[in-house]
């Protein structure tokens, strides 16, 4: 009996960098969705691998990226956070009011814009674990708690960033956007704290499962208000890129976009599993460029949003599927 | 002086006293028994020992030392260690991951990688384990490696006190003698090793001292080499237990056939012929993973046979899900009552209904079927999780009640179930076949199994190796189990 059960960890083990791990298939993923977009855009006549699009698919990832990468802090400890979009309205306002058009306020005004997402993440997290609330609730409340400030100060775009500000989220470095070696270093940072420092251990501890992870001597509370805050911050790194692009603070910044939901949905696609325990930044990445590679393709071909809506809501289905299958193969004999 | 004393300690839980007012001290080297019923209070005394729960009254000393621990980690600091009875380790992380858990080493303030994975081999290597690496995931891991991960985690910690709850629950036979040799060289090393088990074979096998709790308080603590099993037993019942088996069927009583298989095979059995009487109670014996459970599974359609003809009552039933094999009168108490045979969160009432619901059968009075199994709890409206493992064991088989079972299947029925509570569930057992019902044990405790069938079924390697008749030998059922081989 151990025997068998020990060869077969042994074929278990062999197996697990292959084909199933869900990064490998998410990368697989991609070249599958950017060949496809490549020749049905190039059947049409058009271009679609030029230096001009690829830059212009980074240039969209960037601020679903950040976002994404916080999510995936947040929903590695089984929790997740319904907040950002509207954390990020405000920040696109509060740093614009405060830059208001002087270039010497430019860093207070990212300091107090930084500020402000952390204790957002900290207030998400405390109601989490000290109140014990639902993350789910716990975080639409505080979103339904900023967006009542937002509609009551707010009724359009408001404050005004310096030129010198505009180049974070415009300029290149060759033919690269500058926002994306912000994006790169969250996620090399992100990563780091994951898979480096015991922050990061804990957090998969935590999420695998917190009864197991707070016996085995982890502060519990701790580890879940820190990736909260992790994601607040990723959030309000997100809003002060979408502050220089728009070069003022909008209220509609993150939520047009739908930057709560896309954010768990990108994680999610990237393998991430939602209760929490297992995935990682790489996966997330790939899920964000899947989704960018889609849109660009759609813009390409003009199809009509709902034919768009419809095959990102199929890819996200299909692709969670495949994890579950996978995931239930793996448990079978444990 | 000693390596641990506790002092009047007392916890309850809203209102409820757990503990009362209960004495324990271990020495370091020795290997301490704690035994009593379900509810007795050992978890929980040895939840405030490793720092989950804060007593109420009552001092804790190591070395003299007073020490209170507001979480588990201040325990671990202190040189307390627990091996819980479920495992406590995360499938998705690597041994050395888990291992570490709580405790990483780091270097500049990043993870030494090379060391956890480097002290992670070598303390693998002083337990002379090497199916398996410090890389490897968990998940990968059999129940057995897996408890050897778990006391290399605490052997990581520097422990000098290793509480172990039910370590043997999980484990095969010969699984089970690994664990006794890695306990007494633990103990060897100067160790205090609390040992918390319902078996009591276990418990003289390897303790040097018995205490003994009953209610949430401290019987007595008896040394081993002084007492025997029969004062032990009286100790945690408050009574004898002399007649632990009911009566066998007799002739009289064993009716027609209820349910049988023909030729039934799939990809773990082969072979499979039986029949199931009205009345009668039938064990099946056989080594780990020599096809029990799938058996039942197969039956009760969770892992159907794929080919075979099955009858109940004497029309064909090919059951492909468990829903059909319901509705046709199969029942079946699994061996994880937890994880498959309720509702933890729901209440008593909700859980007796259960079957009876899904089945849409009228008419079922909650008191009627939980009266039925004797069940004792305070009201059936509270959450079926505050009960005590016999009386969870009660009420999934009040569940089954609920839709008039033709057959009931029974796959380690006292798991988990303390003494007391056990010689009521085999009571129980032995009325429901004498109202004719047909009733399939299986069971890995081979007194049970020859104290409660009236006739053995021996599986092996998925097929049947053999039947024997009333009250056979343990030797008899070995010998057909592993093959013919004599047990040395």
């Amino acid at each position: 009996m151990t025997e068998v059960a020990v060869r077969t960890a042994d074929r278990r083990q062999a197996r697990v960098p292959g084909l199933t791990d869900p990064v490998v298939m998410v990368y697989l993923a991609l070249a599958g969705v950017t060949a496809l977009g490549f020749i049905t855009v190039e059947a049409r006549g058009g271009d679609f691998l030029t230096l001009t699009n690829v830059v212009g698919i980074l240039h969209n990832s960037v601020v679903l990226g950040l976002v994404a990468l916080g999510q995936t802090a947040a929903i590695l400890t089984g929790s997740l956070d319904l907040s950002v979009a509207y954390l990020i309205s405000i920040c696109t306002l509060v740093a614009a009011e405060t830059m208001n058009g002087q270039d010497s306020r430019v860093l207070p005004a990212m300091l107090v814009v930084l500020g402000m997402s952390a204790t957002v993440g900290l207030i998400n997290g405390i109601v989490i674990t000290k109140l014990q609330v639902n993350a789910f609730i716990a975080t639409l409340g505080v979103a339904f708690i900023l967006r009542g400030y937002i509609e009551d100060n707010y009724t359009g775009p408001a404050g005004k960033v310096p030129v010198s500000f505009q180049h974070l989220g415009y300029d290149r470095i060759g033919p690269i956007p500058v926002s994306a070696f912000v994006l790169a270093g969250a996620t090399v940072a992100l990563w780091l704290v994951l898979r480096r420092t015991r922050l990061g251990y804990h957090m998969y501890a935590v999420g695998g499962d917190e009864q197991i992870a707070r016996l085995s001597g982890v502060r519990t509370h701790r580890v879940k208000i820190a990736a909260h805050v992790l994601c607040s911050l990723s959030a309000g790194v997100a809003g002060l890129i979408l502050a220089s692009r728009l070069g003022a603070g909008a209220p509609w910044a993150g939520t047009e976009a739908r930057y709560d939901l896309e954010s768990i949905a990108a994680v999610v696609l990237g393998g991430t599993v939602l209760a929490g325990g297992r995935g990682g930044v790489a996966g997330t990445l790939g899920g964000v460029l899947i989704l960018a590679v889609l849109d660009s393709v759609f813009n390409q071909l003009g199809v009509d949003p709902f034919f768009k809506n419809v095959v990102r809501g199929a890819v996200i289905i299909a692709a969670v599927a495949l994890y579950a299958r996978r995931g239930q193969r793996a448990g079978d004999n444990t | 002086m000693a390596l641990l004393t506790m002092t009047g300690i007392s916890k309850s839980f809203f209102g409820v006293p757990v503990l009362a007012d209960v004495d324990l001290s271990l020495a370091a080297g020795e290997v301490h028994a704690v035994v009593g019923e379900n509810g007795a209070g050992k978890s929980t005394l040895m939840k405030v020992l490793a720092g989950v729960h804060a007593p109420d009254a009552g001092t804790i000393e190591i070395d003299g030392h007073p020490v209170t621990f507001g979480h588990p980690s201040r325990a671990q600091a202190a040189g307390v260690a627990t091996i819980y009875q479920e495992l406590t380790l995360l499938p998705e992380r690597t041994v050395a991951e888990n291992i570490f858990l709580g405790r990483e080493p780091t270097r500049h303030g990043l993870i030494h990688r090379a060391a956890m994975d480097g002290r992670t081999a070598e303390l693998l290597g002083e337990l002379a384990e090497d199916s398996f690496g410090p890389r490897t995931p968990v998940r990968t891991l059999s129940v057995a490696q897996q408890q050897v991960v778990e006391i290399v985690k605490s052997l990581a910690t520097d422990a000098r006190i290793l509480i172990m709850d039910e370590p043997t629950a999980a484990l095969a036979d010969h699984e089970v003698e690994l664990l006794y040799a890695l306990v007494r060289r633990l103990a060897e090393r100067g160790l205090g090793i609390l040992y918390v088990s319902h078996r009591l074979r276990e418990v003289f096998d390897l303790s040097q001292q018995i205490t003994v709790l009953k209610d949430g308080r401290l019987v007595t603590t008896l040394r081993t080499a002084d007492t025997d099993v029969d004062q032990v037993v009286r100790a945690m019942v408050g009574r004898e237990l002399s007649a632990y088996y009911p009566d066998r069927a007799t002739p009289g009583e064993v009716g027609r056939p209820r349910l049988s298989v023909n030729g039934g095979r799939n990809a773990k059995l082969s072979g499979i012929d039986l029949e199931l009487r009205a009345g009668e109670v039938v064990g099946v014996a056989g080594l780990q993973g020599s096809g029990r459970t799938s058996l039942a599974r197969a039956m009760f359609g969770a892992g159907p046979f794929t080919a075979g003809e099955m009858r109940v009552d004497g029309a064909p039933l090919r059951p492909t899900a468990p829903r059909q094999a319901i509705h046709a009168g199969i029942a079946l108490v699994t061996e994880d009552r937890k994880a498959e045979g309720l509702a933890l969160r729901q209440t008593v009432r909700d859980n007796a209904l259960l079957v009876a619901r899904a089945t849409r059968r009228k008419g079922i009075a909650v008191g009627d079927v939980l009266e039925r199994v004797r069940l004792r709890a305070r009201g059936h409206d509270q959450p079926v999780r505050y009960l005590s493992g016999g009386n969870q064991q009660k009420v999934v088989i009040a569940k089954w009640l609920g839709m008039r079972p033709k057959v009931l299947i029974f796959d380690e029925p006292t798991r988990g179930v303390d003494v007391g509570a056990k010689a009521a569930i085999h009571d129980l057992v032995r009325e429901l076949a004498r109202d004719g019902m047909a009733v399939l044990i299986i069971s890995s405790e081979l007194p049970e199994l020859i104290g409660m069938s009236d006739r053995v079924l021996i599986m092996r390697e998925g097929s049947i190796a053999g039947e024997l008749p009333a009250g056979p030998s343990e030797e008899d059922i070995m010998r057909l189990a592993t093959g013919g081989r004599t047990n040395d």
